[in-house]
């Protein structure tokens, strides 16, 4: 018998991203160019994170008919934001077809207690963590793909790289423990003891994992795989740099050849200016994206 | 005899395990010099239109079609098997065009539609095969020279044209390696 929306299915889709980049986009032309450009899906928004952070206010899902014409503009898979916690959203998302939620910090949440219950859901979702802890919460609660949370729309891939190492220093240190020990971490990582067990004989996530937030360059895109990131997320990266088009073919030159210096080296020339970038450290504490959630 | 798969971007990872499962050797391909290393090649599941346009971009199309050509064994699964077919509908990336099959992209429809179904594939394994159908492709037209060797819903899913084999689902997402063991008869047949 045919079962659609299980486990397998929805962790599957993102399984076929793996080396890939996803890139953020607000029109249809943005979606076509970050498909020619060699982008394994989009996501469709209404202003890309930099701008958010920039006109601050409520930052809410993108309007249905927006996605609804970047959904026509391509072939690959199109994915969309709703605000954490905002089952309504995502409901609206999974009758327009979208292929994939993004549970995500980047907009003003609606729930600060509590995030989605993607069981309930047919389409996958992805959410952001920045520890094992929270990438193992978000998959008690059936996420089918986790990203790093990074510092979206900084230009500055620090938050990133700190998330990820956390991520992997928290794995190697669960491979060393004893059986006996697994339930205390799971109390210090209040997460659930079945996912602590399974990601520690695995000695990785049991989703995939991309790397978001911060992600500027071919070579920030290739230190975040090098790391151990299954793909990346590109936000404001590209179309807030000087040439959007050659960037963002650069970025999937270095997601691909990420262990290759020679492919990184041509693919980094001549890219004209990359976004301006933010130092993190001066951010006010108002203003961190990446502390909403848990 | 060692299996290259395609390494430009997809669920690799998935499809070298079942490989090692079933005792094969295996290699990453993401460059034509890489590829010269390959007696066999299998191109993943992924987005078709990205590999596509990777396997061009770095002259993997051509040493690809040169070697399918000459008779190397190639397994494509879903975006694998859109790369192998003649002709594909529904926004195609450029193509190999190894095997005599059209085929029409995402049709099923998008991800709410994707689905896992069990596969009757008597020539491969003698129980069904639980397999996964990931925003997958539905093979539309068949050539003389093409035997189908799986059917689901009465469409053919599972086709082989002597050393190319082609399936529209992922057999490597739920660790299937019943297809995997088969190709390499195929591959210990072609040498």
């Amino acid at each position: 018998m045919a079962e659609t929306g299980t486990e397998v299915v929805k962790r599957g889709l993102a399984q076929m991203l793996k080396g890939g980049v996803i890139m953020d986009v607000t029109t249809a032309d943005q979606a076509k160019m970050a498909e020619e450009a060699g982008a394994v899906a989009v996501m469709a928004l209404e202003r890309v994170p930099a701008d958010i952070r920039a006109q601050g206010g409520v930052a809410r899902m993108a309007d249905p008919l927006r996605i609804k014409e970047i959904m026509a503009a391509v072939t690959i898979p199109v994915m969309a934001k709703v605000r954490i916690g905002h089952f309504v959203e995502a409901q609206i998302l999974e009758a327009l077809g979208v292929d994939f939620i993004d549970e995500s910090e980047v907009l003003t949440p609606a729930d600060e207690r509590h995030h989605i219950d993607k069981r309930t859901f047919h389409v996958p979702f992805v959410c952001g963590a920045r520890d094992l802890g929270e990438a193992l919460r978000r998959l008690g609660e059936a996420a089918a793909m986790i990203r790093t949370k990074g510092e979206a729309g900084t230009g500055n891939v620090v938050e990133a790289v700190r998330h990820m190492r956390a991520i992997m220093d928290a794995i190697r240190t669960l491979q060393s423990l004893p059986d006996e020990e697994l339930m205390a971490a799971a109390k210090e990582l209040s997460a659930p003891y079945d996912l602590i067990g399974e990601t520690r004989r695995l000695g990785r996530l049991p989703v995939v994992n991309f790397a978001a937030g911060g992600i500027a360059t071919p070579a920030d895109a290739a230190l975040m795989m090098q790391l151990g990131a299954d793909g990346v997320f590109v936000g404001s990266g590209i179309f807030k740099s000087e040439d959007p088009a050659k960037r963002a073919r650069a970025i999937v030159d270095a997601v691909t050849h990420y262990r290759d210096p020679g492919v990184l080296a041509r693919a980094s020339e001549g890219l004209g200016e990359p976004m301006r970038g933010l130092d993190v450290r001066k951010l006010p504490e108002g203003e961190l994206l990446q502390v909403r959630g848990w | 005899m060692r299996v290259g798969v395609l390494a430009l971007q997809g669920d690799v990872a998935e499809h070298i395990a079942v490989l090692r499962a079933d005792g094969a050797q295996t290699l990453e391909v993401r460059t034509p010099e890489e590829l010269r290393a390959a007696d066999a090649l299998i191109i993943p599941g992924g987005e078709s239109t990205t590999i596509g346009m990777l396997m061009d971009r770095y002259g993997l199309a051509e040493a690809i079609r040169a070697r399918g050509a000459q008779g190397m064994p190639i397994f494509g699964t879903c975006a694998g098997a859109i790369l192998l077919a003649r002709r594909a509908g529904g926004g195609a990336p450029p193509l190999l065009g190894l095997m005599d099959i059209a085929v029409e992209r995402n049709a099923y429809g998008r991800q709410r539609e994707s689905f896992a179904a069990d596969l009757t594939a008597p020539q491969i394994s003698p129980t069904p095969l639980r397999v996964a159908f990931i925003r997958a492709p539905i093979i539309t037209e068949v050539g003389p020279p093409v035997q189908m060797l799986g059917m689901y819903d009465g469409r053919p899913v599972l086709v082989r044209q002597g050393p190319l084999l082609a399936a529209t689902f992922h057999p490597e997402v739920l660790g299937q390696t019943a297809l995997h063991r088969y190709f390499l008869q195929m591959v210990d047949q072609a040498a």
